[in-house]
């Protein structure tokens, strides 16, 4: 093998969970099929399971998230690791060497993962690349580049509620251009088999390469959400927009975002889901967030039962003590 | 050894479920509540709770998270849903598996079960009992006793036409 997907250890075991794509449907698969066992564990007296007693997971978050930060420690919490969260503002000093200063200082107090955070796309692999072999990476968003647990707890909810993924229609609507949670769902959702997998944006917000990625391109709503069985929502990056991309937000809501009378064009039993946090009446109206079709808040649960498996999974790879640490790649 | 020798498992059950009657009397037994360990013991605890008639519906375990040896062995692939659709606490639990061995997997069960809540008293059932014991945990009730090398397995094969096979494993 020339080049070995850099999530994958020797053994292809997930070491690091970095990005959706180069999986294959099996690992997928696996993901989904134990976070439906742990899903469980929320359900107990004791939330609690013992299976990472004695490991330490530091959460590096240099971009702020509540709800991603938040699960991630819950998650680590009831798998009885220890955790700690180190936020860290995004300042002017240099990421380079004073990144991998923290990191070598962070592996010294004995860490076994660190859940990372970046406004910069790249940056769990880079850390990924310099941590030592003992150490494995989550990338919990990085950039517009991907947030896979984001797109794995997306295809828990949708498996959940509409069963398998082949027969299904599912459209992505909204900022496309900058979001990582799309870009990661779009591979997941490829490789589990979505039946039809669309996107739903102005033109200005879908990038022009989405065509080769198997995905259906609409700018109008009302087309693009016919006869579909899940709707998801995206934010609108506001923060991550360079330039005159979009009108105003009122218009974007008044051609994007999502109403009840545009739902219906939807299938009547469509689930509508919305990666969090939402701008009420920007690109969702309040009504159907909040509507029966709205399963954003099982997102939420699912997100802890997701980032249970992959932390166990990754945690939980038989030593192997002839693996040689990755040559380090500026 | 190949020993496998037929052994009358339904007559094993039927004489479990009669020291279970007579363990646990009446009027304890409606109220217990059975609990079968992913999936030997799933497979025996179904027929024990189709024999003894319990009211209260029947549960399952996988003990894949309380395992002592995740550091060692990593994640089993196919870990399955626990389902204890009955309130633990203070109720008598029947733990329910097919072959008990070192004690670890009934160590693992235990510690799920109080995760669920402080069960009354847990009654330890199991089709088999081998020697091997690398912990203090014997069987209150037990379809037969039997005497294993330890490069002996004793594995029971279901799920229907409960078999019980001896091999020997390198």
């Amino acid at each position: 093998m020339i080049q070995q997907n850099p999530q994958l250890d020797a053994q292809g075991r997930l070491r690091h969970f970095l990005t959706t794509e180069g999986l294959s449907r099996q690992q997928l698969t696996e993901i989904l099929d134990l976070a439906e066992s742990f899903a469980t564990v929320s359900g107990k007296s004791v939330k609690k399971v013992p299976l990472l007693r004695g490991k330490t997971i530091v959460n590096l978050f240099f971009e702020t998230s509540t709800r991603t930060r938040t699960t991630f420690e819950l998650a680590a919490s009831r798998l009885s690791a220890d955790v700690q969260s180190i936020n860290i503002a995004t300042s002017a000093t240099s990421k380079g060497e004073s990144l991998l200063d923290m990191l070598h200082n962070l592996e010294a107090m004995h860490c076994d993962m660190f859940v990372v955070r970046h406004a910069d796309s790249g940056a769990a692999h880079f850390i990924a690349r310099h941590v030592a072999p003992h150490v494995s990476v989550i990338n919990a968003g990085d950039g517009r580049h991907a947030h896979p647990t984001q797109a794995m707890l997306d295809a828990f909810t949708i498996r959940r509620h509409k069963g398998e993924f082949p027969a299904l229609k599912v459209a992505i609507v909204g900022d496309i251009l900058h979001s990582r949670v799309a870009r990661s769902q779009i591979h997941a959702f490829n490789t589990l088999g979505v039946g039809e997998l669309r996107v739903i944006g102005p033109k200005t917000l879908i990038p022009p390469a989405a065509s080769s990625l198997g995905v259906r391109i609409f700018h109008d709503m009302q087309a693009g959400l016919e006869d579909v069985d899940v709707v998801i929502m995206l934010r609108l990056q506001k923060e991550r927009m360079r330039g005159a991309l979009l009108p105003s937000e009122g218009e974007f809501f008044q051609r994007y975002g999502l109403s009840e009378k545009k739902l219906a064009h939807a299938k009547p039993d469509a689930i509508v889901m919305h990666p969090g946090p939402i701008n009420r009446g920007v690109e969702i109206a309040s009504a159907v967030a909040d509507g029966p079709q709205s399963v954003i808040l099982d997102q939420v649960s699912n997100g802890l039962a997701i980032r249970m498996a992959v932390m166990s999974m990754v945690l939980g790879r038989q030593p192997a003590p002839l693996e040689q640490p990755t040559e380090a790649q500026p | 050894m190949n020993d496998n020798t037929p052994h009358d498992i339904p007559a094993l059950l039927e004489q479990m479920s009669g020291q279970l009657r007579e363990l646990l009397g009446q009027q304890e037994l409606e109220q217990a509540a059975m609990l079968g360990i992913h999936t030997g013991g799933a497979w025996v605890a179904r027929e024990l709770h189709r024999q003894l008639g319990l009211s209260t519906p029947l549960g399952s375990l996988d003990i894949s998270f309380y395992r002592d040896d995740f550091s060692r062995i990593g994640m089993h692939p196919q870990v399955r849903p626990s389902e204890l659709p009955f309130e633990v606490e203070d109720r008598t639990i029947l733990l329910v598996d097919d072959v008990l061995q070192s004690g670890r997997t009934i160590r693992a069960a235990m510690n799920e079960i109080f995760d669920y809540g402080r069960p009354a008293r847990i009654i330890l059932v199991v089709l088999v009992e081998r020697s091997g014991r690398e912990l203090p945990i014997q069987p209150d009730v037990c379809g037969l006793h039997i005497h294993l090398a330890p490069k002996h397995q004793i594995k029971l094969i279901g799920p229907e036409q409960l078999k019980l096979q001896i091999q020997e494993v390198s």
